[in-house]
């Protein structure tokens, strides 16, 4: 097996070994979506119109905060520096990482997607659309969050930072995607919305690697 | 060429000859922006639609600008910084970003102040609007991943390449108008065409040239301070506050 697999089977092993750093994300996902009917209106109405919105939203909160796992523990057990001064290609090896992470993350919430579409009273329709922007999307959420992550494994107290420099990258992302939703709901063509998705998805796996290796370098002078 | 580059590029020589710079750029800011503001509120007319309001224009456009100039700066210095390993184009960047999400603040203000009596509303969520507020969202996590760092070497770097990252935001924003429907009004001004009555245009080219040098000014003002911080080891400096050689 080549190394490439080697790392992605070892991110997902020890994923398994520490199953609520995978697990809490998705809860977080899971209770951030149910607090929306409590807060704003039980209607179904209402609801059917926020829901996309709301989907989308809490899971860029909980990519967010399962980025911080993506690098933090092979920084500390120094796992990080040998891929650094390994001679494999360290964009591959983090892309691998990035794969795992979609995996762990990325794959749950697109899976999970229709039940909360149903208690959040979407059509049918509207919750095929919706697993088709996250299929698109979140992979990206993982690729531009590796970015972040690269960035500020060196530092201590990252707390929130890693949020205020990703979010930003990621409201792009947010506009196509729920505007293709809600487009769809209204019966409106969103070709141009999943063509969008579809561009930052190629060009963020053309270029985050190259980005987050170097970035690792210089994180881990 | 490089040579003169290199050599006005070490610390201590820009600290020097920046100093007989910053007049150059004060004073013509200075007199343009008078020029200026005496263009844009006395002579040029009031808009034929819009009325008095549309002078909020000469401030509005040009922060505008400069907050979409001042960020490609900031990241141009910061690759500057990683390629050639200059430590004056880190302190460029690093200063700059305060300075660029003033105008964008600026920019933002300037433009709700308007939309008010215009649009009837102080914000829409259009594409023009949302996308300059992602551009000051840059600006602040630019600073603030700058300022995590103990190590300023691994600041510099790192905050650099989150800026050249943001810079894929510049088109979109420049675009925007274009791109989409928008509340936004489309420009007035490009290369090519100039859709404007041509008091209003000198006014405002006055006011946007005013605001580069200012930006100028600004730069190596606040340049020279940081450098004198990121070099107080150094002989020179202690020679430059104690006066001797101890």
């Amino acid at each position: 097996m080549n190394i490439y697999l080697q790392t992605l089977t070892r991110d997902l092993h020890s994923a398994i070994h520490n199953l609520s750093s995978v697990l809490n994300p998705l809860l977080f996902f899971i209770i951030s979506i149910s607090l929306f009917p409590l807060a704003i209106s039980p209607e179904a109405s209402m609801l059917s119109q926020i829901a996309a919105g709301v989907i989308w939203v809490a899971s860029m909160l909980a990519v967010l905060l399962s980025l911080n796992t993506l690098f933090h523990n092979d920084f500390d057990n120094g796992v990080l520096e040998q891929m650094v001064i390994s001679h494999h290609s360290l964009p591959l090896l983090i892309l691998s990482k990035i794969v795992a992470h979609w995996l762990l993350t990325g794959v749950p919430i697109i899976l999970l997607s229709p039940l909360l579409g149903v208690l959040l009273f979407l059509d049918n329709e509207s919750i095929k659309i919706l697993m088709l922007t996250l299929l698109l999307a979140t992979p990206s959420l993982s690729l531009i969050g590796a970015i972040g992550a690269s960035l500020i494994v060196s530092i201590k107290n990252s707390g929130m930072l890693l949020s205020l420099l990703i979010l930003p990258l990621y409201i792009p992302i947010l506009i196509f995607a729920s505007s293709a939703v809600s487009q769809a709901q209204s019966g409106l063509e969103i070709d141009a919305q999943l063509y969008f998705l579809a561009t930052i998805l190629v060009v963020s796996l053309m270029l985050v690697p190259l980005v987050s290796a170097l970035s690792l370098k210089i994180s881990l002078e | 060429m490089w040579k003169w580059i290199q050599a006005f590029a070490s610390p201590q020589n820009f600290y020097q000859s920046s100093e007989k710079i910053i007049p150059w750029l004060m004073v013509p800011f200075i007199l343009l922006s008078l020029a200026g503001l005496y263009w844009g509120l006395v002579v040029s007319p009031a808009d034929y639609q819009q009325g008095d309001s549309v002078r909020i224009m000469f401030v509005h456009v040009p922060a505008a600008w400069m907050s979409l100039f001042v960020y490609v700066v900031m990241a141009v210095a910061g690759g500057i910084g990683l390629i050639w390993q200059i430590k004056l184009a880190f302190v460029v960047a690093k200063v700059s970003a305060p300075i660029g999400a003033a105008f964008t603040f600026l920019a933002l203000i300037t433009g709700s102040i308007w939309g008010k009596p215009m649009w009837g509303t102080w914000w829409a969520w259009d594409a023009r609007l949302t996308s300059e507020l992602i551009l000051l969202f840059l600006y602040l996590a630019y600073m603030s991943l700058n300022n995590a760092f103990d190590n300023p070497k691994t600041a510099n770097k790192a905050s650099a390449i989150l800026a050249i990252v943001g810079l894929v935001n510049i088109p979109i924003i420049y675009y925007s108008v274009e791109w989409w429907n928008s509340l936004h009004q489309g420009s007035s001004v490009s290369v090519s065409k100039v859709s404007m009555q041509i008091d209003m245009f000198i006014a405002l080219m006055l006011i946007s040239f005013a605001f580069k040098f200012l930006y100028g000014a600004l730069v190596l003002m606040r340049s020279r301070d940081e450098v004198l911080v990121r070099e107080q080891n150094s002989r020179w400096v202690r020679m430059l506050i104690t006066g001797s050689e101890k």
